[in-house]
């Protein structure tokens, strides 16, 4: 696999930041896009715009025609049993706040228990925090230990009659850690408590078959996925979508209006209220196809290479510490620097062109647990080299230098 | 956009071995700030008289070099000014983070206008202002006993 010739494909890679050469490790906040990405919705918004779904035009013709295409696309990468089980959103926390709503709303009763873990990201715990303010329901967390691990037992000594919903995240957004979804959902499954997954740090970079893996729910955010911003997905299995009522109310969602009554249609149209992103939704078929092309089991594979790399190096530089030890880990690396906060090791970072993250990545309760109020994060995507990681260690020195540690 | 400008030894040292970062003898009024986005926490303590002069001020709280040297230089500053003095350095320490013009205040001494001048680099760095701003604007909320907790994306 050649990564420059990959690299090249994305015109931000040939800006400089503060003259130096970009090298971009904040993936896992919001991936670069391809051009081909960025010609799509150029080309979409010159050639074929229209709204979709509700003209006889033939411009409307043609724009369904190729907003529905990026839903066969999304079916088929995530092999969705059809094409119904694929609702857009804006983003992943829009599906998430989707299940909490209409699930919440059907399903949840005062007293009704919702595991959720340690390690989620405020897009899986806020919204479960709002249905336990309107219905009374209990969250429970499933404890992370010090690798930043939750184990399966974890969540099983959680597990009551009153359990309605297992919330998971595929991989964390700070340690990096792959949960064992198989055996969280095989449990899930003797105790008939249904499964969401905030697929967020999982999409992007791993092989995904929501038949295999049987979960209920998998969010997603496609600006994370070399697509566009203002784009989620939200897998559900049939059987809720048919079940679960609207989310939002509005055009294109009902079915037959009358002056005492509404009646909506099937999924996914009774969840897609008013005009969606329709460029953007266009745009990342073209995002999917770029995953594809390079095939996503090479995308995991390269990662893994990097980011193995990545820990290599800095577990040599005597002042970093990593967060997390995982068994099973995904393209992120946090770490403190002794005696440096994050915010001006991010600060110093960026003056050599290396964008990282820093702070608690939407992780309050899980930094608590660590009892650290923050961390930088570098995350990778199919852009990132070795030469990324010496870069990111060398301007890791030059924190130290400045700060004279 | 010079890191040196940013990082200045006196910057460097008072984030190292912050002044007055302790619950000061005798406060009377108190204040929280939050950075939201960014985790940084501070908690100042005042101790205002009945002339309104700042008799103790100190903070207690966590997060990055320019914030608490800010936090740091700040009760270093305001300790024993009167309150209205005290808030016109505060009005001339965020004019010159956001605007950039020097803080010209008369009571202050040449040693405490180059302390307070050492954060103005701190301008060229938009992401870092909040930094640089949070213990003051949290000062200000003890002085006038508003009990909302400061947070810096309001």
């Amino acid at each position: 696999m050649d990564i420059k010739e990959i690299k090249s494909k994305f015109p931000i890679f040939t800006n400089k930041v503060k003259g130096k050469k970009l090298v971009y490790l904040d993936s896992a906040n919001s991936s670069q896009k391809p051009k081909a990405v960025i010609d799509r919705i150029s080309n979409f918004y010159s050639k074929e715009f229209s709204n979709v779904g509700r003209s006889m035009h033939s411009l409307a013709v043609t724009a369904t025609n190729r907003f529905e295409e990026t839903r066969d696309l999304i079916k088929n990468f995530i092999n969705a049993k059809s094409r119904e089980e694929i609702v857009f959103t804006k983003n992943a926390t829009e599906g998430i706040n989707l299940i909490a709503t209409t699930y919440g709303e059907k399903f949840i009763q005062d007293k009704d228990e919702i595991i959720i873990t340690e390690l989620e990201h405020h897009a899986n715990y806020v919204p479960w925090h709002f249905l336990r303010k309107r219905k009374g329901a209990v969250i429970k967390f499933a404890e992370c230990d010090k690798q930043g691990e939750v184990s399966v037992d974890s969540i099983k000594k959680l597990i009551t009659n009153k359990t309605k919903l297992i919330a998971v995240t595929h991989v964390s957004n700070v340690t990096g850690t792959i949960l064992p979804l198989n055996k969280i959902i095989d449990l899930a499954k003797t105790k008939k408590i249904p499964v969401l997954i905030d697929g967020c740090q999982g999409a992007p970079h791993l092989k995904l078959d929501v038949q295999k893996l049987d979960c209920d729910f998998y969010v997603m955010s496609c600006h994370k996925m070399y697509g566009p911003t203002g784009v989620g997905v939200l897998y559900a299995k049939k059987k809720w979508l048919d079940e679960l009522p609207p989310y939002q109310g509005g055009g294109g969602m009902i079915d037959e209006v009358k002056k005492d009554d509404i009646s909506f249609p099937e999924s996914p149209t009774k969840f897609e209220a008013g005009t969606l992103q329709t460029a953007e939704i266009v745009g990342f078929a073209e995002s999917i196809r770029f995953i594809e092309n390079i095939g996503i089991k090479n995308i995991t594979q390269h990662e893994k290479e990097i980011t193995e790399y990545g820990l290599e190096k800095l577990k040599k530089n005597n002042s970093v510490s990593i967060i997390g030890d995982p068994k099973e880990r995904g393209a992120i690396l946090s770490f403190t620097i002794k005696g440096i906060h994050p915010h001006d090791i991010a600060t110093i970072l960026d003056d050599d062109g290396v964008a990282i993250r820093a702070g608690h990545h939407c992780c309050q309760i899980l930094h608590e647990k660590m009892g650290i109020p923050a961390t930088a994060r570098a995350s990778l995507g199919i852009y990132n080299s070795k030469e990324d990681i010496d870069i990111l260690n060398e301007s890791i020195n030059k924190c130290n230098k400045i700060f004279n540690n | 956009m010079d890191l040196k400008e940013l990082y200045k030894e006196i910057i460097l040292d008072h984030g190292k071995n912050p002044r007055n970062k302790k619950k000061c003898d005798g406060f009377n009024k108190d204040a929280k700030g939050n950075n939201p986005l960014c985790g940084d926490k501070v908690h100042v303590f005042l101790k205002l008289n009945d002339e309104k002069q700042v008799e103790d001020i100190s903070f207690e709280g966590e997060g990055c070099a320019i914030s608490i040297a800010s936090a740091s230089i700040m009760t270093e500053i305001i300790k024993g000014k009167d309150f209205n003095v005290a808030k016109k350095i505060l009005e001339n320490f965020i004019y010159m983070l956001k605007v950039g013009s020097k803080p010209s205040i008369n009571s202050l001494t040449d040693n405490e206008n180059t302390t307070i001048m050492s954060l103005s680099g701190v301008k060229q760095f938009p992401m870092r202002v909040k930094c640089a701003t949070l213990a003051w604007h949290t000062f200000l909320h003890a002085a006038e006993d508003n009990k909302k907790v400061v947070n810096t994306e309001k």
